[in-house]
């Protein structure tokens, strides 16, 4: 065989194993928890709904991409991105430096701050804690503030849903929770908060909420851009006005 | 994929502090185990029909449920009914420690209980009848007798259980304990290094699997004693 027609015949593989890549939509999969009301849960049904999940529906329509959104464990979220078991998290997760370390995120889709939770019977209050029990969901911002700022004088309990801490509040094991404060709000006004209240101010932590993108991916800029724009024609606003009677970006 | 193998010395002292709780669980459910199962065993290799019928649903429904609805129907579960809060066993169950010792005991206690009565149904008729010739009452023979014989011969699969009750007890990080899985889950929340972290953990059931296995080997010598030969056999092709 000659070297043209080698060359040739290499040519020819190549297109036919590139062309089908090339011409399908953008395959994005997206990774969100399913157990964090009102951002990610699942419905009566089975599907996965919520802030997160509209967000992540409208990102795509925007990139045109293909998308698949699946339910994960918050703990494993971050290394199952690492393991490429899917493209991109969208499950309200706040941008840190600690994570920043290992992925990338894009601009910010929505700030949140801590909040103290607990019942409306109990005195508790966010000024003496000393020898209180307080729990958090492991592996979260209020998880981390616990342990950064008051395991010397509390003991901290962590959970691996915000579901279970919430029904530890209710069952009196603990004294108080630490949650994010815009789920937290939405469980109040559910059945199951009637009981409970914030106490104290909200602890602002400078808490931005960004999608974790593995680390140099160009999905990251698709991203950003696709967010500007539904932040520009309304679509965001729509989604907002859906969950909160008040601003969150 | 890089790997930082420092986070695992860094982290060595907490992993430990996690694995001690995870032996302690193990322990002292499997003690309070092996005393619900003698009870629960000796009623079940009754002949009598309406003392057969509690260890058997109580078998039935720990061996066939799992592990981790158990341990949520004690702790998340039971903590949901006003009568429970406000009874006099509510300062044990408010503690996972306890909810973790109670729910493993439970499950153990079933599986051992239907070890102990295989072992018991396989001693060899001669020997129970020649206990009954030498005039041996059932308590005497039960001491004596039975009991010896059962944990010798259900001493291997004892083993096991135990093994599997030690790799079962991580579930008691779902109820907020840290033990060796809960420790470990919780130091990956901070330095985002599962595949190390795991790694070390992994290695350290590996050597509490390993220490477990030497004492039940010892466990088995002891109470099959009578079964080995006291010096070497010699020459014994020779005599045939």
């Amino acid at each position: 065989m000659s070297l043209k027609k080698a060359l040739a015949a290499a040519t020819l593989v190549a297109a036919t194993v590139s062309a089908p890549f090339a011409m399908a939509a953008d395959k994005v999969r997206i990774a969100t928890e399913g157990a964090y009301a009102p951002f990610n849960f699942i419905d009566e049904s089975g599907k996965l709904k919520g802030f997160d999940v509209d967000i992540a529906n409208a990102l795509c329509e925007k990139m045109k991409a293909d998308c698949t959104i699946v339910a994960q464990d918050w703990d494993g979220i971050i290394p199952g991105l690492m393991a490429r078991k899917y493209d991109a998290v969208i499950a309200s997760m706040s941008i840190t430096p600690e994570r920043s370390r290992v992925v990338d995120f894009s601009e910010p889709y929505y700030s949140n701050s801590l909040i103290f939770v607990a019942p409306k019977s109990s005195k508790f209050s966010p000024k003496s804690v000393d020898g209180k029990v307080i729990g958090a969901q492991r592996a979260t911002i209020a998880g981390q503030y616990l342990e950064d700022n008051l395991a010397d004088k509390v003991t901290v309990k962590l959970y691996d849903t915000q579901d279970n801490a919430y029904l530890d509040l209710a069952s009196g094991r603990l004294d108080a929770i630490v949650s994010d404060q815009l789920p937290a709000y939405d469980w109040l006004r559910s059945e199951d908060g009637q009981a409970f209240e914030f106490k104290g101010e909200k602890i602002d932590i400078d808490d931005k909420i960004g999608i974790a993108i593995r680390k140099n991916d160009k999905l990251r800029e698709k991203m950003n851009k696709a967010l500007q724009d539904i932040l520009a024609d309304g679509t965001y606003d729509r989604i907002n006005a859906k969950y909160f009677p008040f601003s969150i970006y | 994929m890089n790997w930082t193998w420092d986070v695992i010395f860094e982290n060595l002292p907490k992993l430990l502090d996690g694995a001690l709780l995870t032996l302690e669980l193990v322990l002292i459910s499997g003690l309070i185990g092996v005393m619900l199962s003698l009870p629960l065993a000796l009623m079940r290799v009754s002949k009598r029909r309406w003392l057969q019928a509690f260890p058997f649903a109580y078998i039935f429904f720990f061996r066939g449920t799992p592990l981790l609805i158990q341990i949520f129907l004690v702790y998340y579960g039971a903590s949901q009914f006003d009568v429970i809060r406000e009874s006099a066993l509510w300062p044990i169950l408010r503690e996972p420690y306890w909810c973790a010792i109670i729910t493993f005991a439970l499950h153990t206690a079933a599986y051992i209980a239907e070890l102990l009565r295989g072992a018991i149904q396989s001693i060899p008729k001669g020997e129970i009848e020649a206990a009954k010739a030498l005039g041996m009452s059932y308590p005497l023979m039960l001491r004596r007798i039975i009991l010896p014989r059962a944990f010798g011969i259900m001493m291997p699969a004892y083993g096991n259980e135990v093994i599997l009750m030690l790799k079962g007890s991580a579930l008691a990080s779902t109820i907020t304990l840290l033990d060796l899985t809960g420790m470990a889950r919780t130091i990956i929340a901070r330095t985002y290094t599962p595949l190390e972290i795991f790694l070390a953990a992994g290695i350290i059931y590996l050597i509490i699997s390993a220490l477990i296995i030497g004492l039940f080997r010892m466990l088995e010598n002891h109470f099959n004693r009578h079964q080995q030969a006291r010096e070497k056999p010699q020459d014994l092709d020779a005599q045939h």
